[in-house]
């Protein structure tokens, strides 16, 4: 009886043995961003990574705010 | 490399909110909740002025500063996001930011804060670009679509203009010199600082 409360009992530490704490704090570092890292906005199908195309496409649509450019073409 | 700005003319806004609808519309913004809205000073008065406002984007945000769980960062654009999946809602970059730009849902039992909202130049936050759990925290990413905010590309009267500081700036330089008068741009010293004043270098006068 003793033997087979003994291995119960060792099957039963066993089962919860998995079950410890968590680290659920990351390392913190005052004053610096701690969540998901971004992509750039270049980094994508459409532009393929290419930073210039991306600027050009960018710049084209910040000239088209300017009407005196945008009316006398 | 760009570096993102939003400018408001005063003197050309015409009180329209049409760039509040587009927000709205792109972002699928909830009830409650206005990333962009239109403030007008003097309303009903001879030479009354309307602003559009919304986060500006601080080149020294007070909102990154003061967040208990750093869940601000700058993209190399200059654009200010945030990751809301660390965000507590604790309400102190509501308190920190000049221009009221934070937002937060309540949506909840007891008046419950929830996660912080603002504009995101139209930038999306940290999650796969244009996934349908960006889309569903941040709203769309039109920068990653090589667009700029919808906000200023739908302003009929181009009064709120968004996108490379400079080109921004040239083209509000080049229209004040044309109409030769309102050349103050709210907003601007507040959120990209002063210029500096020029002082004379250390060491011995010669």
């Amino acid at each position: 009886m003793r033997n087979i409360l003994t291995v119960v009992m060792a099957g039963c530490f066993a089962l919860v043995a998995g079950c410890g704490e968590k680290p659920q704090v990351i390392v913190y570092k005052q004053g610096q961003y701690q969540g998901k890292p971004d992509k750039q906005p270049w980094d994508n199908a459409q532009f393929k990574n290419d930073q210039m195309v991306w600027e050009k496409a960018i710049k084209a649509r910040n000239e088209s705010q300017n009407e005196y450019v945008r009316i006398s073409n | 490399m760009a570096r993102m700005k939003f400018l408001c003319d005063a003197e050309r806004c015409i009180e329209c909110n049409g760039c509040v609808t587009a927000c709205k519309q792109e972002h699928e913004v909830p009830w409650g909740v206005n990333r962009r809205r239109v403030v007008t000073l003097n309303d009903g008065l001879p030479g009354e002025k309307s602003i559009s406002v919304a986060c500006m984007h601080c080149t020294d945000a007070p909102c990154m500063a003061v967040c208990p769980v750093d869940c601000f960062y700058r993209t190399s654009e200059g654009v200010v996001l945030h990751d809301k999946d660390l965000c507590i809602g604790c309400g102190y970059c509501f308190y920190a930011c000049p221009f009221g730009a934070p937002q937060f849902p309540q949506d909840g039992a007891f008046g419950l804060r929830g996660k912080m909202d603002k504009c995101t130049f139209c930038a999306g936050g940290p999650e796969a670009d244009n996934s349908a759990a960006e889309f569903k925290k941040y709203g769309r990413n039109r920068l990653a679509e090589g667009k700029l905010p919808a906000c200023a590309e739908m302003c009929s009267t181009k009064a709120l203009l968004g996108g490379d500081g400079d080109v921004v700036a040239d083209i509000y330089r080049n229209r004040v010199l044309k109409r030769g008068k309102g050349s103050e741009v709210w907003g601007w010293g507040t959120a990209y600082g002063k210029p500096e004043k020029g002082t004379a270098p250390a060491g011995p006068k010669s």
